[in-house]
């Protein structure tokens, strides 16, 4: 095991994290203050309980999800693509490493980032309503295989993205829609019987829902399934990157 | 003595189907330093990046220190620094740090006097605060070179480190490769600039699609493919070559002020003195002599050519 390669990538991409701390705290508490804001106060108002809490705190474990996969995307990917545009991908392709070292850097220093954004919305929302944790450590659990898992399929992106319009693509089109309608703003429950079958084949409605859970105890879904299904994705995510670094697919000739 | 460098029977097919490496077999010693000299698209790159790991053989074995880049690659890349001929940074590290990470991901502990004295020779101490967007072209590569050295590799890959950079850069950059040499690093440097390797290398490889021409000592080489032009200036021009001076070493310049005389230094007898007598037999005043002795380009042209005629 080469630590210190996994050390030095971990290292460099939290320098880049801490480079521009100000967006990285700022952008994600001022989205959630917007969201407690319209749909917390003016339209939660207006809704009844929802499995018995009230909306603005129903919403928040949505929302830190909603944040967490999008900031673990976001961040993974990137993080691997700008090398590969840069062209300095070559000294991590020469370097004594493997891919596990490669994805412990990259993905590790991903998933802390995007921890450390979830952490953030908690506690801004903390401010706007009353929350209750009932299962810590499931919380704790959910929230990092989150970031790990969504911060591998960043990573797997940033290797496909062959521009800067690719790199969005897939979080616009696949992962924003999928967020949305996972049951970050409802439970499932409340919709038609036909949009509930089809809301099981959405992976992002099981992370949601055990999240939802370790806060309120109540789930769309059972817990254990929401616990293989997320561990379910990681393990996939892992194969397709260690295809990636076998087959050298887009990073080697 | 094990080369530290073994390239067997390599071959490289991209997939558009272009052969860039025909079965390359090269063997690199301990610390000397070999110049691989082939015009572009030779296929210069595609070795050195075969030997590092960026590209992926088709067939063939490259051990580095004995070891295989494949199945042993953590022993083999530890030993290598690659000096990339793309200048390729990340705009916005400073110097001091992305000469830590190459340390680092080349699994060496940090040593902050081993990056200084490396900074220090290339003079780019005073820059090591620095973002490498802020540094001109010449000290962007002092610090890739700066990179390749962070974590003491024993095989210094250099591809075409001279490409446009100014003549302090170059020098310092020779005064570091001999420097190195001393300490036992091996340096395979790739040029298109004869003068370079001229300069700098104990041996040379020619290269050309795909296949490796020769290896050869650089004197060997240049002693054995040494020729000299002898040009004797002429007092009168001259409008044809006096029938009895008429030979295959001997020509007369277009203007006709001058003969141009070609001989071997290696040969038993060069012919000047017979020719001399010739001269002035026939009744030709001389107003000067010279001599030239043919240059590594005029070798390697020569070379091309032949393949290339052949």
């Amino acid at each position: 095991m080469n630590i210190h390669a996994v050390r030095a990538i971990y290292v460099k991409e939290m320098m880049r994290f801490f480079r521009t701390l100000a967006q990285s705290f700022i952008s994600p508490v001022l989205s959630t203050s917007l969201y407690f804001v319209v749909f917390g106060t003016a339209i939660g108002s207006r809704i009844q309980e929802v499995d018995g809490v009230s909306y603005g705190a129903f919403i928040v474990p949505g929302l830190i999800m909603l944040s967490v996969m999008t900031q673990a995307i976001s961040n993974a990917s990137f993080a691997i693509f700008f090398p590969q545009f840069t062209g300095t991908i070559y000294e991590v392709l020469t370097a004594p490493v493997n891919f596990l070292e490669i994805v412990l850097g990259y993905v590790g220093a991903a998933a802390t980032k995007a921890l450390f954004i979830g952490v953030v919305i908690l506690g801004t929302a903390a401010l706007f309503v009353d929350l209750q944790i009932l299962h810590p450590l499931a919380m704790i659990a959910f929230l990092v295989l989150t970031c790990t898992s969504f911060s591998l399929f960043g990573f797997i992106i940033g290797i496909w993205a062959r521009n800067f319009e690719q790199l969005q693509l897939i979080p616009l089109l696949i992962v924003t829609p999928l967020v949305f309608l996972g049951g970050s703003f409802y439970s499932i429950s409340m919709l038609p019987p036909v949009w509930q079958t089809i809301s099981m084949f959405n992976p992002v409605v099981y992370l949601v829902s055990g999240f939802r859970w370790s806060f309120y105890g109540a789930a769309d879904v059972p817990v254990g399934i929401s616990l293989i299904a997320i561990a379910g994705f990681t393990t996939l995510c892992l194969l397709v990157v260690y295809w990636i670094f076998r087959t050298g697919w887009r990073i080697r000739d | 003595m094990t080369p530290i460098v073994d390239v067997s029977n390599l071959r490289k097919t991209y997939d558009g189907g272009f052969e860039a490496l025909k079965g390359v077999n090269l063997a690199i010693e301990q610390g000397e330093i070999l110049a691989l000299l082939g015009p572009n698209g030779a296929g210069k790159t595609t070795l050195i990046s075969t030997i590092c790991g960026i590209t992926r053989a088709t067939a063939g074995h490259v051990r580095v220190g004995g070891f295989d880049n494949v199945t042993d690659f953590r022993r083999a890349r530890a030993l290598i620094g690659l000096v990339p001929q793309e200048i390729a940074l990340e705009p916005f590290e400073t110097v001091w740090n992305t000469v830590s990470l190459t340390r680092g991901l080349y699994g060496k502990p940090r040593d902050d006097a081993h990056l200084e004295k490396v900074l220090k020779q290339l003079s780019l101490w005073d820059k090591k605060d620095a973002r490498t967007m802020e540094l001109s072209g010449g000290m962007k590569r002092r610090v890739l070179i700066a990179k390749a050295l962070s974590h003491a590799p024993r095989v210094l890959f250099l591809d075409e480190p001279t490409a446009g950079v100014d003549v302090d850069l170059r020098r310092d950059m020779w005064e570091t490769v001999k420097q190195l040499k001393e300490d036992g690093v091996t340096t395979i440097l790739t040029t298109h600039y004869i003068e370079e390797a001229e300069a700098i290398a104990d041996r040379i490889g020619v290269i050309r699609k795909g296949e490796i021409l020769l290896v050869e000592d650089k004197q060997t080489l240049m002693r054995r493919m040494a020729q000299k032009e002898l040009r004797i200036d002429l007092v009168q021009p001259v409008a044809d070559l006096p029938a009895a001076l008429a030979g295959d070493n001997l020509r007369l310049t277009d203007d006709g002020h001058a003969l141009i005389y070609t001989y071997d230094t290696t040969g038993e007898r060069t012919g000047i003195t017979r020719l001399l007598a010739a001269l002035s037999d026939a009744g030709l005043a001389m107003k000067d002599l010279s001599t030239t002795q043919s240059s590594l380009e005029d070798i390697f042209v020569g070379l091309v050519k032949e393949e290339d005629a052949a």
